[in-house]
């Protein structure tokens, strides 16, 4: 089983996730890309929070202009050591301007979280005897980065610069 | 023997931020070892937890790659090096290709403590494997031929730092390998990286960047692609984050032998390949964040300022006879010197392991950089060392010390300097071995005159498709092949991994071992037949092409 860590805590997901076969229930769903394109539209005028996931071969890009219309976009990692989702949390973030959850759902490791927490993601389904304590030894092992990224952080050039 | 004060080169120094950064990565990786010993982690969970801490399971034992960023070391770091040897493993290390130590024989639990004792002279094992972007290397000669535009280690550190645990790049399709160099001689083998940078001037004179990407060896080798011919100095992170940016998102993942950017960009042709980095550059300057100030690439410069040259020195090489001469003649480089050479330690000596140097051999080799080469020495590509900055009135001195350590052998750049890789004596990926096969070459053309006769020839031996021995890019290369349990060794002609760059053409069906050594006699012999006056082997091949040497090299294999 898993849980869903957001926001620095545990949080209970708004979302249900639907196969894409599968009746929509009421309240806010997250569904595949391939059944957003199908069904957008319908999706679009349900009047509560929409969340789409995406695989690891699928560009945000081909969301196009709907990017806002997302609550949630869940990035699909199908291998941990399948790294693409990292450039595409960073893409939502910078180049389409994403505000939205981005969600890290599936195959990836605690040690890849710092990583993913730097390229935009927040949110992140992990199992249920994943700690807070483990998460936020994650994100603080390394205290300093040397590359900008999508959370802004002061880069060790710019501490450098500062001192 | 004299036991100087170790001398500190300039070089870049870790200040605290790098200093911290290493440190709390050794324990992280410490605490991953933890994790894999106590079973929260698979091995096939740590494994690219491992790699990218340079840490291999070998056919024996682990393998431990310590990176020697662009091929630099102080000799503080080289008997570093040689304690590590000296107490972990069985007292000695492997110089590859990549510039690094290969450590060969060490045990996980060991790992932390070795990472902690590297951390003390700032080193590390940082990305030395893994899918990730790998050690930068440059130009052995940087800051000491007058063949170079400017000194490609400042821009090379800068690569360094801004790749080491890159968030976006950890997680790569592939391996990502990057060299710098400055000058249109090209001892960097830049034409087969993943992305090289070479620098150049444009034609108001300013100095920038070419950039290429796409080159590789491997079971599918290419030449680099030029992705810009110049790009300004501001712009360069920018312009390579764009390109690893298109890699990742675009590369495919689904079949490990078509994964490198290689395959990419000969997938979708370079055009195309330039308009998706442009696109991202673009960006990535618009959003200003990577802009490389200049006042930070002259603040890393500093540290690598020439040492303090003195004046007045005879420009002579010394008279200290013949055998001294010889050695000179092949192992001492201009200088820019006046009065100054650049000195070249082969660890190619026949019979030796190319590469490898035993812990006592790496402590002499310190003296003598303390001596006489301000502190420093460089790892080259080609699995030798390099004194940069040696007065010409100390070569006698140097050579008289080099020949008690069997690393004085007069054969730089000549047939019996072959580079190899570990082979089956240690890798498990390996299909042949390579290091007996190098052994027994550089004995059939150990006769000085004879190697001096035939003149510049690399030799290079792979005992895989891997190529870690590069030898697509050997005058004459060759690589290992299992057939049925048995090993035979093809050759390959007309490679080079120089500013003339080319992948060597396969001859055919591959020899045995006990073949191959008279094989590479008789293709020899037909380049001293046929040679004109200032031909070398590979001009003369480019010359006659394939045929002769295919004829001459089945010839008594067949009776």
């Amino acid at each position: 089983m898993t849980r869903l860590l957001k926001s620095g805590g545990f949080a209970a997901d708004p979302f249900t996730a639907v196969a894409d076969d599968a009746a929509l229930p009421e309240g806010p769903v997250l569904v595949s890309l391939a059944r957003f394109q199908r069904e957008r539209e319908a999706l679009l005028a349900r009047n509560t929070a929409l969340g789409v996931r995406l695989q690891s071969h699928e560009n945000p890009e081909s969301l196009g202009a709907d990017v806002p219309r997302f609550a949630l976009i869940a990035l699909e990692f199908p291998k941990f050591r399948d790294g693409r989702a990292f450039s595409w949390a960073r893409m939502l973030r910078t180049r389409l301007g994403f505000k939205g959850e981005i969600r890290a759902i599936g195959d990836f490791l605690y040690d890849q979280m710092n990583y993913q927490h730097r390229v935009g993601f927040d949110a992140w389904e992990v199992p249920d005897h994943f700690t807070i304590a483990q998460f936020q030894r994650a994100l603080t092992e390394m205290t300093d980065v040397y590359q900008p990224s999508a959370d802004g952080r002061k880069t060790i050039r710019e501490l450098r610069a500062g001192r | 023997m004299l036991n100087p004060k170790p001398v500190e080169p300039n070089m870049y120094r870790y200040d605290e931020f790098d200093a911290r950064f290493v440190s709390e990565r050794v324990e992280q990786f410490a605490c991953q070892v933890q994790r894999r010993l106590s079973g929260e982690l698979t091995e096939d969970q740590f494994k690219p937890l491992r790699l990218m801490n340079g840490l291999y399971l070998q056919l024996h034992a682990y393998m431990l790659r310590i990176a020697v960023p662009y091929g630099t070391l102080s000799s503080r770091q080289m008997r570093k090096l040689a304690h590590i040897a000296r107490t972990y493993d069985k007292n000695f290390g492997h110089f590859t290709t990549r510039t690094n130590l290969q450590l060969n024989w060490i045990k996980l639990v060991d790992v932390p403590a070795i990472l902690r004792e590297l951390a003390d002279v700032e080193m590390h094992c940082i990305q030395t494997s893994g899918n990730c972007v790998r050690n930068v290397t440059a130009d052995q000669f940087a800051g000491a031929t007058d063949e170079e535009i400017e000194d490609p280690r400042p821009l090379a550190e800068i690569i360094r730092q801004w790749s080491s645990l890159h968030p976006e790049f950890v997680f790569l399709a592939r391996k990502f390998k990057i060299a710098v160099g400055a000058c249109e001689k090209d001892r960097a083998a830049l034409a087969y990286h993943d992305m090289a940078v070479q620098i150049v001037r444009n034609a108001q004179g300013r100095t920038g960047y070419k950039v290429m990407a796409g080159g590789g060896m491997g079971r599918t080798p290419y030449l680099a692609h030029v992705m810009r011919e110049f790009v300004e100095r501001e712009d360069i992170l920018a312009y390579l984050e764009a390109v690893l940016r298109v890699y990742n998102q675009d590369s495919r993942r689904d079949n490990i032998h078509k994964q490198r950017i290689k395959i990419l960009i000969n997938t979708i042709g370079p055009e195309e390949m330039r308009r998706r980095v442009d696109r991202e550059f673009k960006e990535l300057k618009a959003m200003g964040t990577l802009q490389l100030p200049q006042g930070e690439l002259d603040r890393i410069a500093a540290y690598f300022a020439p040492p303090k040259f003195e004046s007045g020195l005879s420009d002579a090489i010394p008279d200290a006879g013949a055998d001294f001469a010889n050695w000179a003649k092949t192992n001492v480089s201009r200088h820019k010197a006046p009065g100054y050479a650049i000195a070249t330690i082969t660890l190619k000596t026949p019979g030796q392991v190319p590469g490898d140097a035993t812990s006592e051999q790496m402590d002499i080799i310190a003296d003598l950089m303390d001596e006489f080469s301000v502190g420093e020495v460089r790892v080259t590509h080609e699995q030798n060392l390099v004194l940069p900055h040696v007065r010409k009135k100390d070569l006698p001195a140097i050579y008289a010390r080099l020949k008690e350590l069997d690393f004085a052998s007069p054969n730089a750049g000549l047939i019996t300097d072959i580079i190899a890789c570990p082979g089956l004596d240690y890798c498990d990926l390996a299909n042949a071995r390579s290091i007996p096969i190098a052994q027994k070459i550089a004995r059939k053309f150990e006769n000085l005159e004879r190697q001096q006769q035939i003149g510049e020839l690399k030799i290079k031996i792979s005992g895989c498709i891997n190529a870690c021995g590069h030898h697509h890019a050997g005058h004459i290369g060759i690589l290992g092949v299992d057939k049925k349990g048995v090993e035979f060794y093809q050759l390959q002609l007309g490679g080079s991994g120089a500013e003339d760059a080319a992948i060597g053409e396969i001859m055919g069906p591959g020899f045995t071992e006990h073949e191959i050594a008279e094989a590479v006699e008789r293709v020899v012999n037909v380049y001293l037949a046929a040679r004109q006056p200032g031909e070398r082997f590979l001009d003369t091949y480019r010359r006659l092409g394939m045929a002769p040497f295919k004829a001459a090299a089945y010839e008594t294999v067949a009776a």
